[in-house]
């Protein structure tokens, strides 16, 4: 008699969790698609924040960026993509410092892991969402991320 | 009511008129065959381009959008690349029955399909036996599956083979109790009688709770039957990696395909011709004016729009439940569906004969 009644409240309960679940599909079928029809929707494509374009370094309306070239990022680059070319320069306390010359990223051996906007403890550097990356000629990978003419934000 | 009888009557008098009996009677039948096969390929496009779009609305994508508008050339697109591919013909294998298995599978599904009433007097094959023959033919399959299996020299196309052989002749067992439980409610075994029975209200209406379980059996078995769903285990991919066609390219794998696809169209065909009312319209009894707008639409409308639907319940529930193991797979059958389908039987053969349905 116990296995009868078993049987049947087991049946029961599973008809109910598959209707459960059927619910939840019918639910998913008339729910907005995330698909994104790429190059039709180009100018209202959304992104998802935390999705890695390109990496870019973060300048004010000053032009001000905020590296101070200490090469966290291109050691902790597996790569190799980031070479930072810096300068020591003479403050006028007579203090010697370093300076960013060119910050250089080479985009054709990049491969997103965003180890170097960890590493960065002055959040100077992180990846915007432009992916549009196709170019005819490798050099063109090559990129300098510090604008012409900035200069490191004063404290 | 369209009746189509008028249009191959008069092409019948029409052939009379120049040819001799034979050879006019020949003529026609190598005609239908024809259109069957054409409309058996172009359905199975037409489900593969559903599934795909079913599928991914299922899974919050667009599915194929690039081919034409919404996409509806992908398939044939597909098809093309599939017909260009070549036949690779593996070593070791048992050459006659490694070529002969997808036909036996297609002829298989082309006999079941033939059987589909599919408007007033547009049946193909129509016996006093219309229901035991379609289950016959529609059985042939499971000896393709099982020959594509062994010749193909590859322990997973075997163990795909058996475990789809399993399945389908336990599962045949669930078809043929829930279809027995309406043939007693109509006392016929022929298609068109069927559908003409069901002229006052569908079966489903009519035999209610009894022909409602009985419906809930036919998806249940009708997808183990068709490989589907979540009892997709003889081509289960992360473990088999495709089951019996593992070893198959080009239009030999294609065959499987469409075989598989249109397979799901009969089951489907079938359950609305059976519980919902075939090419019969929708008709309540006594709103003769409502039944005389709904005899507006022809048969055939109401026999694809019928199927569709249970194609899409079908799709549901296939991309909704994970896949069965193969245990699981036959305790569902022998420990449920069987005693239910058994008292499901019983309860209509109560209803009927106390007259107890509409």
């Amino acid at each position: 008699m116990n296995a009868l009644k078993h049987y049947i409240v087991d049946f029961f309960r599973a008809l109910g969790s598959l209707l459960v679940g059927m619910k939840t599909t019918m639910r998913e079928f008339f729910t907005r698609k995330t698909t994104e029809c790429y190059p039709e929707n180009r100018a209202t494509l959304k992104l998802s924040p935390r999705f890695r374009g390109t990496l870019t370094m973060i300048h004010d309306e000053e032009n001000h960026h905020r590296c101070v070239a200490c090469g966290l990022c291109q050691m902790a680059c597996p790569n190799g993509t980031i070479h930072v070319v810096s300068r020591q320069e003479t403050t006028p306390e007579g203090k010697t410092v370093r300076v960013l010359d060119r910050y250089e990223y080479n985009l054709g051996s990049c491969m997103f892991c965003q180890l170097c906007v960890n590493a960065c403890p002055h959040q100077a550097i992180t990846f915007d969402q432009e992916f549009e990356h196709a170019v005819f000629d490798r050099s063109k990978l090559l990129l300098k991320l510090n604008k012409e003419g900035s200069s490191l934000k004063k404290q | 009511m369209f009746d189509f009888s008028i249009v191959t009557q008069w092409f019948h008098a029409l052939l009379l008129s120049f040819l001799p009996e034979g050879v006019a009677v020949f003529l026609e039948c190598v005609i239908i065959g024809l259109f069957l096969l054409l409309l058996y390929a172009l359905l199975a496009c037409a489900l593969i381009f559903m599934e795909r779009k079913v599928c991914a609305a299922y899974q919050c994508r667009l599915g194929p959008n690039r081919v034409g508008p919404w996409g509806i050339f992908q398939v044939f697109a597909d098809v093309l690349k599939m017909l260009t591919k070549e036949i690779i013909e593996i070593r070791h294998a048992d050459r006659l029955l490694y070529n002969l298995a997808p036909y036996i599978v297609v002829v298989a599904s082309v006999l079941a399909f033939s059987c589909l009433p599919i408007n007033k007097g547009m049946e193909i094959l129509d016996f006093h036996v219309g229901v035991f023959f379609m289950m016959a033919a529609s059985s042939i399959g499971v000896v393709g599956i099982l020959l594509a299996g062994w010749s193909s020299n590859n322990k997973y196309s075997l163990i795909g083979a058996m475990r789809s052989g399993a399945q389908m002749i336990s599962y045949e067992l669930s078809i043929g109790l829930s279809i027995m439980t309406v043939v007693m409610l109509t006392d016929t075994m022929q298609f068109s009688q069927i559908v003409e029975r069901q002229a006052d209200c569908w079966f489903i209406f009519k035999g209610h709770i009894p022909a409602l379980i009985a419906f809930v059996i036919y998806l249940i078995a009708g997808n183990a039957e068709t490989n589907r769903g979540p009892f997709d285990l003889p081509e289960a991919e992360s473990e088999l990696t495709a089951g019996y066609h593992t070893e198959y390219s080009g239009m030999h794998f294609g065959l499987f395909y469409v075989a598989e696809f249109v397979n799901m169209f009969i089951v489907a065909g079938m359950a609305a011709t059976i519980f919902l009312g075939g090419w019969m319209p929708f008709h309540i009894p006594g709103l003769d004016g409502f039944n005389a707008v709904m005899d507006y639409i022809p048969g055939f409308v109401w026999f694809f729009a019928k199927a569709f639907f249970v194609v899409f319940l079908l799709m549901w529930i296939k991309w909704t439940f994970p896949r069965l193991r193969v245990d699981q797979i036959l305790h569902l059958e022998w420990k449920y569906l069987v005693p239910i389908g058994l008292v499901n039987m019983l309860l209509m053969a109560v209803i009927v004969v106390f007259n107890w349905h509409f």
